[in-house]
């Protein structure tokens, strides 16, 4: 059934023999896919939409993306190795993820940003409008959710139908398959594992993150913005969701879905997985930065004398940042916040700014650990 | 046949179930909700804007009946499922051998895989409504709860296939769970755990140990991941889910403006 499906949407089969305007294409999305500027492109274009928001919030642009995406998929459905990564029964949700994220963020923005002219208008929200009617929830609710649900269950019917449930070798402990990949809701945090050692990615960030979220509704005092779409009058928050949800999320579970192969190296999206492929680990610590490059000398041999300029930067980071902060530009929010609320955000806010921080000294200064004491398992 | 209809419900079975007329006067649609224990999560108006799909985008209703379809096809695979190291696989690859157009393995993967993705939506629409604003403050932490759960019912019932992709991504996940400050054997500060020279954290007693029943992904764990998938997790989930139910409606409603 699956095959079915792959050959009725194009491609799998013989390799095709690609013109220059197809190679081109191909070859700009296996350079522009490239972690590093993957990164890059997803927060400028992060920014770029937060900051054009009229223009991204019309309905053309998001047709216009749609039509240009689908019509990209085909294109890229010819190409065997694409074909390959996409049409895995599994990857499925994953495109269907990336498709709905998009259309609803698209969504939200736009009743965001006629949210936000009404408001300058004096006049009320569209949600304003509306809230101050009441229906029976008996037929209007239980009808809207049952219409719902049968569509719902039609759709999965079909699906269930046209793709089986993979089913791959007998489980054997001795033959580890590569690339081995934890869940694909996980992926996001398997990419972490590229800069940060597991103490970190997989335990105390994924233990922040749930204490962040469930401290959000006790940190954020702004009162506005409650049941309605809007920018403007919760920029911060809105922002800093897009980029934790929409960027450390959803786009590394998929960079990490369609993009990691073998050994977790980078292959683009029409590159061949191919399991010799390395990837030069050239990465330093700053303690070698630190005593071998700035003072010239070899590294001490007391783990913390050696290590002792990465946990001067990061005990700076942490416990002389929040204070500073809170002194000078934060000085109102610590007094609208209390103190408490105050340094619980900027701990977790600190440990969120960190990510991006470590990664982009990585790609710049290819920086191994700020603090790394392999003796103790501690490496930051 | 309105003959047919009017007999049975003037019959007694009928009113000893529905002690309301049809549901088209404001006062029998009152009843029909406040006298159904199921509908009675919801109130009985709703604000016309919480009841918009561009605005709630249906992605709460959704898990939910997400949750509902995985607990039916669920309970259908358990009939053919056997949690042993040596059957576990044969039972998958038998019921897509053995089953035309069988599609409960199917519904159950896909549908796990579309609840994960409903409910990270679901959360992402909360947030951008401002939703978890007072005094909603402890349903979104209820929701925060459920979210780990979802995703805890996902791990534990990847492992159940026993096929490579499911030992080895389980292996993967577990694997970070040697890492855990203190409790782990490769975590940091675990040296440190130790009493008159005897460590206390190593590979056969740590947090992964605990986890998986032994120092591999065997058929410990197997059993430890089918309990929790089909039982434990399942009973919080639902039970959180009554939970969340009821304070939306006891916050007011779906929020809105006020
Ligand atoms: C198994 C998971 C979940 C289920 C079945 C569920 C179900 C629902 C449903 C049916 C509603 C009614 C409104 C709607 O459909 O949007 C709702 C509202 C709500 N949910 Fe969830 N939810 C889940 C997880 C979550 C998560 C992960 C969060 C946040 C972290 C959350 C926070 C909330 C809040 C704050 C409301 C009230 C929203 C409002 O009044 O506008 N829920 N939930």
């Amino acid at each position: 059934m699956h095959l079915a499906l792959a050959t009725l949407l194009g491609g799998g089969g013989a390799p095709v023999h690609d013109g220059p305007i197809a190679a081109g294409l191909k070859n700009f999305s296996n350079w522009l896919t490239e972690p590093t500027r993957y990164s890059v492109a997803s927060i400028l274009a992060v920014v770029g939409i937060l900051y054009f928001r009229k223009f991204f919030a019309q309905v053309w642009v998001i047709t216009a993306f749609f039509a240009l995406s689908t019509a990209y998929f085909v294109f890229a459905f010819q190409d065997p190795n694409f074909n390959a990564i996409i049409t895995k029964p599994d990857n499925v949700p994953i495109v269907i993820l990336f498709a709905s994220v998009i259309f609803f963020t698209w969504l939200a923005l736009r009743r965001a940003v006629i949210n936000d002219e009404r408001t300058k208008r004096g006049e009320p929200t569209l949600e304003g409008e509306l809230a101050k009617q009441k229906v029976f929830t008996w037929p209007d609710l239980v009808y809207t959710e049952l219409i719902c649900l049968i569509l719902f269950t039609a759709g999965m019917l079909v699906w269930s139908i046209l793709i089986t449930a993979p089913i791959e070798e007998p489980a054997a402990t001795a033959r580890t398959p590569n690339p081995s990949k934890a869940p694909w809701y996980f992926l996001g945090l398997q990419e972490l594992l590229v800069y940060f050692d597991p103490w970190l990615a997989g335990v105390v960030l994924p233990s922040f993150i749930v204490v962040g979220l469930c401290a959000i509704p006790y940190l954020d005092l702004n009162p506005k913005g409650n049941g309605y779409y809007t920018f403007e009058e919760r920029p911060f928050a809105i922002a800093f969701f897009w980029v934790g949800f929409l960027l450390f999320w959803v786009s590394f579970v998929i960079l990490g879905t369609f993009l990691r192969g073998p050994n977790w190296s980078f292959f683009g999206p029409f590159e061949y997985w191919d399991l010799h492929k390395l990837e030069p680990m050239v990465n330093v610590d700053l303690s070698t930065y630190f005593w071998v490059e700035l003072l010239d000398k070899p590294r001490p041999d007391n783990a913390f004398v050696r290590e002792a300029p990465g946990i001067v930067a990061l005990l700076g980071y942490f416990l002389v940042l929040p204070p500073l902060f809170g002194k000078t530009v934060m000085k109102k929010m610590v007094e609208e916040m209390g103190m408490v609320r105050f340094n619980v955000f900027m701990h977790l806010f600190l440990w969120f700014v960190l990510i991006p921080v470590k990664m982009g000294l990585r790609w710049t200064v290819n920086l191994k650990y700020f603090i790394g004491m392999p003796e103790y398992f501690f490496n930051v | 046949m309105t003959k047919l209809f009017t007999y049975i419900r003037e019959s007694q079975i009928w009113k000893s179930i529905f002690r309301h007329g049809y549901p088209d006067t404001p006062r029998n649609r009152t009843l029909a909700v406040l006298s159904n224990v199921f509908l009675h999560l919801h109130p009985v108006k709703v604000r016309r804007s919480g009841i918009r799909l561009s605005y709630t985008w249906c992605m709460g209703g959704l898990t939910f009946f997400l949750f509902l379809i995985l607990t039916l096809t669920g309970l259908l695979l358990m009939f053919y499922y056997r949690p042993t190291a040596d059957k576990a696989y044969e039972d998958i690859f038998a019921l897509r051998e053995h089953v035309p157009i069988g599609v409960m393995r199917e519904m159950h993967r896909w549908g796990a895989h579309l609840m994960v993705i409903s409910v990270w939506l679901h959360m992402y629409r909360v947030f951008l409504t401002g939703s978890y604003k007072p005094p909603r403050e402890f349903n979104w932490n209820v929701g925060v709860i459920l979210l780990v759960l979802t995703l805890l019912l996902s791990f534990t019932g990847y492992l159940l296939p026993w096929d490579q992709l499911a030992v080895w991504a389980i292996t993967v996940g577990t694997n970070m769970a040697r890492a855990t400050p203190f409790l782990g054997h490769e975590g940091p500060g675990a040296a440190l755990v130790s009493f008159g020279g005897i460590d206390f954290i190593h590979a056969g007693d740590d947090v992964r140990f605990g986890l998986l029943a032994g120092r591999f992904v065997g058929e410990g764990a197997l059993l430890r991941f089918y309990v929790l998938h089909c039982v434990g997790f399942p009973l919080i989930a639902a039970t959180l889910m009554a939970v969340h139910f009821w304070r939306v409606r006891k916050d007011g409603g779906i929020s809105g403006p006020l």
